[in-house]
């Protein structure tokens, strides 16, 4: 019977109405997606504002070139090195909270501190950049003024001092982030089976224990995935993070300047457009590469989890 | 009994590590909040702390005496917020109800051509020279609303994900065989039964608007479209900025700049709203983050 409607069915869905109702998003990725990758050509132009974009010469593979000779190596090391950085510490410490998380047992204290740990992650890198700066500016931040002077050693002019800054970033990163990613790994512990622990429980496994031979292994899967989805992604930095955090400091740049924050600097400050549409087609091509690679992978392992 | 204990032992340590970094977590917010009631002197002298050695309202008095300034701000982000959302979450609906029809012809294709903006885009620079060369978006308000948010993959899949789980064909099927048109039955039929799945991307939208600081910094120069991220920009990289902001009204133009303090109530200025709305947002908040991980 139910076929019989579903074949009728068939008949009173006409592709037209329905197109229609998808048109203005259609044509909003056409514009803000689609035109733009035609785009990449900017990469192979010598650009020039008085030419504009199609009139300006041809240079073939001159910008690329000039970057690769420039600054491709400091910019792509830095992104994959810090988003390894985050990939592992942040999962370690995210997980480490989820369990700790379950393990209180009582909905208000849960609520209380989830709220805590989500807060920052609900501010602007704006004002992250600001409340960074309370820390870490020479004459009056935090830092120098109270810690320094309280357990000795001299002041440090932060903003222009590299070394410590792949530190700061990082730390950063995991106070934005760690209450955001640990809230999916709660909701995997949440889908483990009670009656695992309750077994083990009656074999005299301590809590410790459990948690080393039941919770962690039933992670894996979870864990296996993000960070799969997050190699995928590499390629790509929090521009924010590496913008606002070290106020664009250019004494930094060796040590915080990443691929986005390089385009952002060739397009708005240097005004190469030719050199950063080249740095962005490379970040978009090999983007694309990991991407499709890294969700083979994932289908390989759970077809469910796969992106396509 | 000993494993009663054992398990009591984890809970005061996980009670105890928790509020620890819970404490940890939130310390850096509160050093702004106190710095924007330290007094200007003692902040200079002694630098921003937890105990300062003498409190005032100046920050703030002076920044309401510059209000129009940060009002106008405040409006434009409020507008650019509700706008950007609203036009969001109706476009972001309108293309993913057809993508979840089982009889639609296109379906596979319109998928397709959602997901593949998930994978490749044709990075900044292209899209920069776009809006500003052929949509002259540069310096208008629109430049702050529509490029980058309006319609995302990531939301498009999970509005999606939503109807093809949760919207049964057979009510689709009666309507059509009442006569209902595609139109009357999306605005009649589904957006009623789509409230939950609205409410999380309205959440993340809004959120995205009010925190945006990319589209200002790259499609806006002129002071006057500042929304408060940008203006906290600004004010960051030249404190005297807000004493352009407003006329001599009292001779404040004239009155000394507690230009240290005055950053930091700004930055609490621009964290307030989401600080106030926090409780009510968090459990959709959560909710929306598990759904979206797990499937986006």
């Amino acid at each position: 019977m139910k076929k019989v409607v579903s074949k009728n069915n068939r008949g009173l869905t006409k592709s037209g109405p329905l197109l229609l109702i998808a048109l203005p998003g259609i044509v909003y990725l056409i514009i803000n997606n689609y035109i733009p990758m035609f785009g990449v050509f900017l990469a192979f132009k010598d650009y020039s504002y008085v030419k504009g974009i199609f009139g300006s010469d041809w240079n073939g593979f001159d910008n690329f070139k000039y970057l690769f000779r420039q600054d491709a190596l400091l910019i792509v090391r830095n992104t994959i090195l810090y988003n390894l950085a985050f990939i592992v510490i942040g999962t370690v410490c995210a997980i480490l909270v989820a369990i700790l998380m379950c393990e209180l047992g009582e909905r208000f204290r849960v609520k209380i501190f989830q709220s805590s740990l989500l807060l920052p992650n609900l501010l602007s890198w704006v004002v992250i950049g600001f409340i960074g700066y309370a820390f870490l500016n020479a004459d009056t931040g935090f830092i120098n003024k109270t810690i320094i002077r309280l357990f000795g050693g001299s002041e440090v002019a932060w903003y222009t001092t590299p070394k410590p800054w792949p530190f700061i970033l990082i730390l950063v990163y995991l106070w934005k982030n760690v209450g955001y990613s640990s809230i999916i790994y709660m909701a995997s512990i949440a889908g483990i089976d009670k009656s695992i622990f309750e077994a083990a429980k009656i074999d005299g496994a301590k809590k410790i224990e459990q948690i080393r031979y039941i919770t962690i292994p039933m992670l894996k899967p979870t864990v296996v995935i993000l960070t799969l989805m997050a190699v995928g992604r590499i390629f790509y930095s929090d521009f924010g993070l590496f913008y606002q955090v070290p106020m664009n400091s250019g004494a930094l740049y060796d040590v915080t300047q990443t691929i986005d924050t390089y385009v952002y600097h060739g397009l708005m400050e240097l005004k190469d457009i030719g050199m950063a549409a080249a740095a962005a087609l490379y970040q978009s091509v090999v983007g694309f590469v990991l991407v499709v690679t890294a969700n083979a992978v994932v289908r390989k392992i759970d077809r469910e989890n796969a992106l396509f | 009994m000993f494993k009663q204990t054992d398990e009591k032992r984890f809970r005061i340590f996980s009670t105890v590590f928790l509020s620890l970094l819970t404490i940890i977590t939130l310390l850096p917010i509160i050093l702004i909040v106190i710095a924007s009631f330290t007094d200007e002197k003692s902040l200079l002298s002694y630098g921003y702390s937890y105990f300062p050695k003498a409190w005032s309202l100046n920050a703030y008095v002076y920044l309401i005496n510059q209000s129009k300034l940060i009002m106008k701000a405040y409006g434009i982000t409020v507008f650019v917020t509700a706008v950007g959302t609203v036009t969001s979450v109706l476009v972001t609906t309108m293309l993913a109800y057809p993508m979840s029809r089982k009889n639609f012809k296109y379906r596979h294709l319109l998928s397709f051509f959602v997901f593949f903006t998930m994978l490749f885009n044709g990075g900044v620079v292209s899209s920069y020279m776009m809006w500003t060369n052929i949509f002259k978006i540069k310096n208008t308000i629109w430049a702050l609303i529509i490029p980058n948010y309006l319609v995302t993959g990531f939301n498009v899949f999970l509005v999606r994900n939503y109807y093809s789980n949760n919207v049964p064909d057979a009510i689709i099927e009666s309507a059509q065989i009442d006569g209902a048109t595609e139109m009357r039955i999306f605005w009649k039929i589904i957006i009623p039964l789509s409230v939950p799945t609205i409410a999380t991307i309205s959440l993340f939208t809004a959120l995205c608007y009010w925190n945006d600081w990319l589209n200002g910094l790259y499609y806006i120069t002129k002071s006057e479209l500042f929304g408060i991220q940008n203006l906290l920009i600004k004010i960051m990289n030249n404190v005297q900025f807000l004493k352009s902001g407003s006329s001599n009204y009292l001779g404040v133009g004239n009155m000394n700049l507690p230009g240290t303090s005055v950053r930091m109530a700004m930055a609490v200025i621009g964290i307030l709203p989401i600080v106030i709305i926090y409780p009510f947002i968090q459990k959709y908040f959560i909710k929306g983050v598990i759904v979206g991980a797990v499937k986006g």
